[in-house]
């Protein structure tokens, strides 16, 4: 075991990570703050006989890591948010075809070409509801480069596991960031892929009690038929409205039954908080010291950051907050996590949005001053 | 012929499309008459002919009449999204050379929506064969005008004809460096099948654009006659007298040259790939 730390670049950790993570093959287009993900995976696949591509646009990126993935390799893609918007519509197939794949989306300011080299935290709604219609997808969002590598491996490991897109999220301050990482030992197991045997009666979408269905490599004899079309477990289209309703929920069901494995969350001096403060990514970095700083001068303040923003640890957060007086919610955007916690709280406590939009972030001071003004009132 | 997967030293015997077929899917979806089917046909023909074993058979298709078609395919099959096709081929081949990947598409999936992809496919030359069935319209949407509809024809979005050019989607892939590129017809359905033989066998990517008929919607819209009719027309010398004057009311106008227009040994990109320095076998 090495305890040494390795410096790098949150991007290059980021492409560490899902090498580690046993990724191989990488499907791309350059963006900023994004791209040094794809130069490093450029540099880095063919050394352990992956491959990248280039692709045409984002669309096809989406495009050719599902069909890696569904060829049996362990897929990722990365962008910002211009591209990330471009996959939408693919990402919907890879969650209702249940094709593993990462996509990670280095944030900036939008909408549009907003600002391609600052920082931002504007597409976490996105991130939940970008693609039409209801279906499962998993967000995480680490805040430091140690985080992006351990969360990219993560990543692969809930995709692999559960079958479903996983969406890694930071933004530009991070990804430019310069830390040193615990990188992972190179012969750590991976986790594998639920893989169809050789049963005579296997149906590509049947399930047991875990949800996930057991996928079939092309060319080991099942000959399955995978479509974006609502199919039944036998995998061909159906409009038959009970069987629409019974895989559709099996579908959104999944991640429900792995919850606990899935979420993930940091809470801090919250047992005895006045005023909470929830948070995440580069702004939870800024409201630690801004809880250390308020505790220093008697405000009861704690920090609750939640590292997998979708499934949105609920439970979790109603713990941290219980006998908050307040709730303050720095983000870099006009408020999408603070009304987010309005859905999940809901007991009456205030929730005060502290959005930035102008892209700097948010400073330890910045929330401190706002921590002061609760308390004041 | 390269990568293609066959069956160890077997005759292939007489071709039974029966055998290529899932069976519990029929009755089918398509329109009497419709071309789509001879195209699915001479497909299997071709794999069947060339013993491209099921198991390694990868079809890869767009949203469309076209792209329902893979899904009657006993094999490996992938019913992707508008337009996309070909960048979910490029990573499932990227991924697994040993497989035989076809990819099935429709004018508007290819030439509209799908054009850069197909573009930059023919450009990147990864070995795979795309079958383009060109039926001049949007047959799944009920009729719209596609980027093949020929001037002054009737869809449901040019009601007084159609006023904008078409393209020529052979000379489009050749000019793009498809490295084979040849069109037939569905009223020549053995000479299609060679053509997807040939297509499939060339090592690079192949572009087949396969002239289908829509009967049921376009041909109605346009007065172009039963199937029989517009497929005889297909090659207007070919058109007997029975079915009247080719030249009142010819399905496409302008006869389209048929057979194969461009057969280069070019790098396939896969190869390429995998020769650099760099790469190490994983
Ligand atoms: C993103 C998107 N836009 C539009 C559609 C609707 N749509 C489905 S098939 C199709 C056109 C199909 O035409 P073509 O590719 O020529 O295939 P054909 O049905 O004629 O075989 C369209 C526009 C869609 N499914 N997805
Ligand atoms: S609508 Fe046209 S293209 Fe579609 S199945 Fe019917 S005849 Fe064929
Ligand atoms: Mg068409």
């Amino acid at each position: 075991m090495s305890e040494q730390l390795t410096p790098l670049h949150g991007n290059h950790a980021c492409a560490l990570g899902a090498i580690a993570a046993g990724c191989r093959f990488f499907g791309g287009y350059p963006i900023t703050p994004s791209s040094e993900i794809a130069e490093r995976m450029s540099r880095e696949l063919p050394k352990v006989g992956g491959v990248f591509i280039q692709m045409e646009d984002e669309i096809a990126s989406m495009a050719a890591i599902i069909g890696a993935s569904m060829g049996g390799t362990r897929s990722m893609t990365a962008t910002s948010g211009p591209g990330f918007s471009l996959m939408q519509e693919n990402l919907g197939y890879a969650a209702i075809a249940e094709v593993p794949c990462v996509i990670i989306n280095v944030m900036r300011g939008g909408p549009s070409t907003g600002m391609p080299t600052r920082p931002a935290q504007g597409d976490i709604l996105q991130a939940r509801w970008g693609t039409h219609g209801d279906h499962p997808i998993i967000v995480l969002t680490p805040a430091s480069v140690q985080e992006v590598y351990d969360e990219t491996i993560r990543a692969f490991e809930l995709a692999e596991k559960l079958r479903v897109p996983v969406v890694v999220m930071y933004d530009q301050i991070i990804a430019h960031l310069l830390e040193g990482v615990k990188m992972r030992d190179a012969d750590a197991p991976l986790v594998e892929r639920k893989w169809a045997g050789s049963e005579a009666d296997y149906k590509p979408f049947a399930t047991g009690d875990d949800l996930v269905p057991a996928m079939a490599r092309p060319g080991d004899g099942h000959r399955v038929h995978t479509t974006g079309l609502t199919h039944n477990e036998a995998g061909f289209p159906t409009q038959h409205p009970e069987t629409v309703d019974r895989v559709t929920r099996r579908l959104l069901d999944k991640l429900d039954r792995h919850r606990a494995e899935i979420e993930k969350f940091e809470a801090v001096d919250t047992d005895d908080a006045d005023i909470l403060v929830v948070t995440f990514g580069i702004s939870a970095r800024a409201a630690r010291r801004a809880v250390r700083i308020a505790r220093a001068e008697g405000i009861k303040a704690g920090l609750f950051r939640p590292l997998t923003m979708w499934p949105f640890p609920e439970e979790a957060l109603r713990a941290a907050a219980k006998g908050a007086k307040a709730v303050l919610v720095p983000e870099m955007n006009a408020g999408q996590l603070s009304w987010q916690l309005e859905r999940v709280l809901r007991d009456g406590t205030p929730i005060v949005s502290q959005g930035k939009i102008d892209g700097q972030p948010i400073t330890p001071d910045e929330i401190v001053a706002r921590l002061r003004e609760i308390r004041g009132s | 012929m390269n990568e293609v997967a066959t069956v160890a030293g077997a005759e292939t015997g007489p071709f039974e499309i029966r055998d290529y077929l899932r069976l519990e899917l029929m009755p089918h979806f398509m329109c009497p008459g419709c071309g789509h089917g001879i195209a699915l046909r001479a497909l299997l023909w071709a794999v069947h002919e060339l013993g491209i074993e099921k198991d390694k058979l990868a079809v890869v298709s767009g949203i469309g009449c076209s792209g329902r078609v893979g899904a009657y395919i006993d094999a490996n099959t992938f019913h992707t999204t508008h337009g996309r096709p070909l960048a979910f081929a490029t990573g499932l081949k990227l991924a697994r050379p040993d497989l035989t990947v076809v990819v099935i598409s429709g004018d508007g999936d290819s030439l509209a929506i799908g054009g850069n992809h197909l573009i930059h496919a023919c450009r990147r030359n990864l070995d795979m064969t795309l079958l383009m069935l060109n039926n001049e319209v949007y047959g799944m949407t009920g009729g719209q005008v596609s980027p093949t509809t020929s001037e002054h024809r009737l869809t449901t979005t040019t009601p007084t004809g159609n006023v904008e050019p078409v393209f020529d989607a052979c000379r489009l892939a050749a000019a793009s460096g498809a490295s084979f590129v040849g069109r037939e017809v569905t009223l020549q359905a053995p000479a299609l099948k060679n053509l997807v033989k040939k297509a499939i066998a060339h090592n690079g990517f192949s572009f087949v654009e396969v002239m289908s008929d829509c009967t049921e919607i376009y041909g109605r819209k346009n007065d172009l006659g039963e199937s029989p009719e517009m497929i005889l027309s297909q090659k207007a010398d070919m058109r007997p007298e029975a079915f009247g004057n080719v030249a009142d009311q010819p399905f496409r106008p302008h006869r389209l040259a048929t057979g194969v227009f461009a057969e280069l040994d070019r790098p396939e990109y896969g190869a390429v790939y995998r020769a650099q320095p760099a790469f190490r076998k994983g």
